[in-house]
């Protein structure tokens, strides 16, 4: 069957609205799927899911090296120490950045991302562009991305996929020292867990 | 089946810190909510699916840059997602290729 699609991908933008309207109508005739049950997932992800989680795990191992040790050693058994569940987070490390080395990730092959500390990703984390390039050019691909590292600075770059997702640590901000975890949080943002920025300063 | 107990435990909606929009049209979010729904009542796995994904992909990218489309992540969504049910018999392509031929020539606006 699968030579029926050859052409999907030309497609326009109308016509992948024809085939997702069909196909979602078939398969809620055959009761395969149910569209409020689609409503709700959407509606989750698109307002329920964001940067915050993964921005309160970083501010909380600023505060407690403890907790950044357990985190870094293994992130999987703090998640569910933190009962922080949820799709694409089965098995994530977390990468630190410190004077001298900047972690950034990327997923080369698709899109895989960790859906559950950050929401679903940006679309420049989807495209071929970075997907390409920050494997081969990852100085240049930060810098244009406005991330001027020192050049002595390694940096590594983290390949995700279906087993691993990662998620960066970034260096905690001058000047940030004494502010609660919640202040500490609003710093974090997505694009310095995702390693192509730093944390705001404050 | 812990694949989309999203938010369970969790603290409840965190603003989201960007100003970013998730889709960039209905049908792209139609398309991920089908796949999720999928997905959580087990029809298949993400995994499963994402290996759809990695080839829908793949194909894009081996197309010679000046005959190739614009980038169109969720274009390359739905050829999974079509693939994958056609694959594994929830979907018949005939049937599909006629409903979406049907819709196709509805009058402008009665599409979804």
């Amino acid at each position: 069957m699968t030579e029926r699609h050859d052409h999907t991908h030309e497609t326009n933008a109308g016509s992948s609205q024809i085939r997702t309207a069909a196909l979602e109508d078939l398969l809620v005739e055959k009761g395969i799927v149910d569209r409020s049950r689609i409503d709700s997932l959407v509606e989750r992800f698109e307002h329920d899911l964001g940067p915050m989680i993964g921005a309160r795990l970083v501010a909380r191992a600023w505060l407690e090296s403890e907790f950044q040790s357990r985190l870094v050693r293994d992130a999987d058994e703090v998640l569910r120490q933190e009962n922080i569940r949820g799709a694409e987070i089965e098995h994530v490390e977390v990468k630190v950045n410190e004077p001298g080395v900047h972690n950034v990730v990327v997923c080369t092959l698709c899109s895989c991302y960790p859906w559950a500390l950050l929401g679903l990703p940006p679309a420049w984390y989807k495209s071929p562009e970075y997907r390409a390039r920050v494997v081969r050019e990852p100085r240049k691909v930060l810098e244009e991305m406005g991330l001027s590292l020192e050049p002595d600075t390694e940096i590594r770059v983290w390949d995700s996929s279906s087993e691993t997702r990662f998620l960066v640590l970034p260096e905690q901000p001058a000047g940030s020292e004494g502010l609660s975890m919640e202040d500490l949080a609003a710093l974090v943002t997505r694009d310095s867990m995702i390693g192509v920025a730093k944390a705001l300063n404050p | 089946m812990t694949d989309l107990e999203v938010l369970d435990g969790s603290p409840a909606a965190p603003p989201r810190d960007n100003g970013e929009l998730i889709f960039e049209a209905p049908w792209q979010s139609r398309a991920f909510g089908v796949a999720a729904d999928l997905v959580a009542s087990g029809h298949f796995t993400w995994n499963d699916f994402r290996e759809y994904l990695i080839e829908a992909i793949s194909e894009w990218e081996a197309v010679e840059s000046d005959e190739q489309q614009s980038w169109d992540y969720y274009s390359c969504w739905l050829a999974a997602l079509e693939r994958i049910l056609t694959k594994r018999s929830f979907l018949d392509g005939k049937e599909f290729e006629i409903r979406a031929a049907q819709y196709a020539s509805r009058p402008h606006g009665h599409d979804h």
